[in-house]
């Protein structure tokens, strides 16, 4: 996902500082009695590193990788769901309409992707992400239809720039398309939990292809209802698609606004520039698509050591990359003995054995990228190696 | 055996080119079938088998703090004896080969994954994945026929060297693990070098495998004993841990010589394989150069799936526990292009294998020419072979070799 934000707007809060994932080691003379434990811990369970065995008996201590374990999931639409996680220790908490990586296995492969928190901070120290599971999406429809309570999903910390500026405005305009409810919502449920709601005059524009695909239209309606903000729901099949033109029919006050927005990116295009035409600040958020499907036949490779090769949909990255003169791991040459292996941060590959598709997006797929093994696979289009 | 090449009847004779293609193709459909099947039901099963072995270990090394008692001495030194068994064989092994990679678990991968063993994982992905799984079976290119210390093919040629070789073999069965960690590093060729020719390489690898071998010691052999020292037992904790590795070393050996060495697997010759070998060519020389062992899944999981070595060679980036489901097909392959499914009980199997290597301790034919009639001259001539010279061994062994022909002669003749 990425936020933009357009001026001319005031920065937004920053997330709470995140635990550093390393302890500074003190700079003392002597070793600590605990340090000189756990070096003999240490020594103890090797090769092993603690990390491992502990995570046996307790996944979400502090000092784990971050992860959660669902605690609820809980169905919103026919096609969309909440799912509510118990965060391991070290999370680090969040700003309402922030984003979280998550890792999640589906049929056994780790996919990583992004999906806005659907919460503010909760008492029971919970989060949740709210998920549409879109034609053919895999970690979505996994999430939506196939997760069960008490998997354990993979996160990373907190982030994004979609959030509320403090302290707030008085005037707030959301507009949000489809699942772009998502991070609003967040900032919803978190103004109006508050023990002094925030006298705070929100209009919501919340556009839907129909009433059955919207998302939280009950609870917006309860909001509504109980004069939290004034909601606008705009239905495609009953009102036609929104024009941004009307939105100042809809919204008479549209310029003492500070406006937000989230949903499809013709939707954000067309705001934007309707707002940069009048001067007035927008910030928004897009759900960038998983570019699946449109792999080619070859492609730029482009290696951590900065060579970039022109390679043909026939060559091994392996040797496309030699004969640049690149320093690349190899092994037997034929997929058998994973001496290869290395991180493919963007684009995809070919498996030249049997065609299959290995593809990296960068904030999609995971951290370190995907490990490829280079002798077998061939450039499917644009590709980056770490090398 | 005998390099095929050289064997009075080829197993591949009948074989045309286009045969091993079709072959190869056929076996490129039983991979595909799995790549398409495995998901997260294999997943579970080897978070499960790593979440059984560490406890399993801990417990173990828990239940050895209480040693004085011998019970608890028994109890502990197997189970920790089981668990050293699983992490090598079904859970190390098969993740440095890459076998679950496809889940892109950092903490379960090819290249994060360092076993408890003494040789590196580096060390061993080098030796083992790519020259021994890429070369298999090649005499003079695969250093796993015989490790370079032992003669398992009667195309290495006989030296008296060799009558000390079941001798040997014993020795790096129970101390397995050095014996890979030594062979990892081809340490013998490097230790007869001068040092200065030596490569840096080496050296580092060496550096590395000396740090690793001294952290497995440190640790069994005393960080261990001396957290049993308030309970008194760390001479106990001692002998468990060193019992429970001399138990692992012999069981991996043993699963390994059933490997390759049961008499029937075929070898081959280096200038027999083409330079541009095809993948059924391949696929044709790992189905000829491995032997299976048969038994139940327990034995299964406890060799690492290794039971299923020819699974196993043709395809060793699929996840150990499909090998079972697939090796009806396989079989049913060899049996259709007419070719030797090698497969029998591990103790049919060991005993095979270390029947080739004391019969190839000795030299070519000798075993077979011996009987109690001329067992004194045959023991002269084999004396004459080990203290006199090349030249001596040469016409002798022209004998021995021209004996053996003749009486296979007359065996033939006879039936």
């Amino acid at each position: 996902m990425t936020s933009t934000v357009l001026p001319p707007r005031a920065t937004a809060p920053t997330a709470p500082d995140l635990p550093a994932d390393q302890p500074v080691p003190a700079p003392a003379a002597r070793p600590s009695l605990r340090s000189r434990l756990r070096k003999v811990v240490d020594a103890a369970i090797t090769p092993l590193e603690l990390a491992d065995v502990l995570d046996v008996f307790h996944p979400l201590r502090a000092g784990a990788d971050l992860r959660g374990r669902i605690v609820a999931i809980q169905p919103e639409t026919a096609d969309s769901a909440t799912i509510v996680l118990k965060p391991g220790k070290d999370w680090g908490g969040h700003v309402p309409g922030q984003y979280v990586r998550v890792g999640v296995d589906v049929d056994g492969v780790r996919l990583w992707r992004t999906y806005s928190l659907t919460h503010g901070p909760r008492p029971d120290g919970c989060i949740s992400i709210t998920v549409k599971a879109i034609p053919d999406g895999v970690v979505s429809g996994h999430l939506v239809h196939r997760a069960q309570v008490g998997q354990m999903i993979q996160m990373a910390p907190a982030e994004g720039e979609f959030v509320l500026p403090d302290p707030l405005p008085a005037k707030l305009l959301l507009v949000t398309g489809g699942s772009g409810i998502t991070p609003v919502i967040g900032m919803l449920r978190n103004l109006f939990s508050r023990a002094v709601p925030p006298a705070l005059d929100i209009v919501l524009v919340h556009v839907n292809v129909s009433t059955d695909t919207a998302m939280f239209r009950d609870e917006l309606r309860a909001h509504a209802d109980a004069g939290h903000l004034r909601l606008v729901e705009r239905y495609d099949v009953r009102d036609g698609v929104l024009d941004v033109a009307d939105l100042g029919d809809l919204v008479p006050d549209l310029d003492e606004r500070l406006a937000y927005a989230c949903g499809p990116a013709g939707l954000l295009d067309a705001l934007e520039q309707h707002h940069a035409d009048r001067g007035l600040p927008l910030t928004t958020e897009r759900f960038r698509p998983v570019l699946l499907g449109d792999a080619g036949e070859g492609g730029e490779v482009t290696f951590s050591s900065g060579a970039v090769v022109d390679a043909d949909g026939t060559t091994p990255i392996l040797d496309a990359g030699e004969s640049a003169g690149v320093l690349l791991p190899s092994g037997c040459r034929m997929g058998v003995c994973f001496g290869c292996v290395v991180p493919l941060r963007s684009g995809a590959v070919r498996d030249l054995r049997n065609g299959a598709l290995t593809v990296a997006v960068p904030g999609e797929t995971g951290p370190e990228g995907v490990p490829i093994q280079t002798c077998i696979n061939a450039a499917a289009g644009p590709c980056s190696i770490d090398s | 055996m005998t390099v095929i090449t050289k064997l009075p009847v080829n197993p591949t004779a009948h074989l045309t080119p286009e045969d091993i293609e079709q072959l190869g193709v056929e076996l490129d459909a039983i991979r595909q079938s799995v790549l398409d099947a495995r998901g997260e039901k294999d997943a579970r099963y080897i978070r499960r088998v790593v979440d059984v072995q560490r406890k399993l270990e801990l417990g173990s090394r828990a239940v050895l703090l209480a040693s004085v008692f011998p019970p608890a001495w028994i109890a502990g030194t197997i189970g920790l004896s089981v668990a050293k068994i699983l992490e090598n064989m079904e859970i190390g092994h098969n993740v440095m080969h890459g076998q679950w990679d496809w889940m892109r678990d950092p903490k379960i991968h090819s290249t994060t994954w360092e076993w408890d063993n003494a040789s590196t994982a580096d060390g061993w992905k080098h030796a083992h994945n790519e020259i021994h799984h890429t070369y298999t079976n090649i005499v003079g290119k695969d250093n796993d026929l015989g490790y370079g210390i032992m003669r398992v093919d009667e195309d290495q040629r006989w030296h008296p060297m060799h009558l000390g070789q079941p001798l040997w073999n014993f020795i790096n069965a129970c101390f397995f693990e050095y014996g890979i960690a030594a062979y990892d590093l081809e340490l013998g060729k490097n230790l007869r070098m001068p040092k200065e020719r030596r490569s840096a390489q080496f050296k580092a690898n060496a550096r590395k495998t000396l740090h690793k071998i001294r952290k497995q010691a440190t640790k069994d052999y005393v960080v261990h004993p001396a957290l049993a020292l308030p309970f008194g037992g760390a001479l106990q904790v001692l002998a468990a841990n060193f019992t429970a590795n001399v138990v692992r070393n012999l069981w991996s050996h043993s699963v390994i010589m059933c490997g390759h060495f049961p008499e029937g697997v075929e070898t081959f010759e280096r200038k027999s394989i083409p330079d541009d070998e095809s993948r059924g060519q391949w696929y044709l020389r790992q189905m000829l150069g491995s032997a299976n062992i048969s038994g139940s899944k327990l034995m299964h999981i406890m060799t690492g799936n290794l039971s299923h070595q020819i699974e196993h060679h043709l395809f060793p980036d699929l996840p150990s526990s499909r090998y079972a489901e697939i090796a009806p097909q396989v079989q049913a392959l060899f049996e259709k292009y007419d070719l030797n499914y090698h497969s029998a009980p591990l103790p049919q199997q060991v005993a095979s294998a270390w029947h080739r290597v004391v019969r190839l301790s000795l030299p070519n034919g000798w075993l077979a020419t011996t009987n109690a009639k001329n067992l004194p001259e045959q023991l002269k001539l084999l004396w004459g072979m080990t203290t006199k010279g090349p030249k001596v061994r040469r016409a002798a062994q022209a004998r021995l070799t021209q004996q053996e022909k003749r009486q296979a002669r007359a065996a033939a003749a006879a039936a």
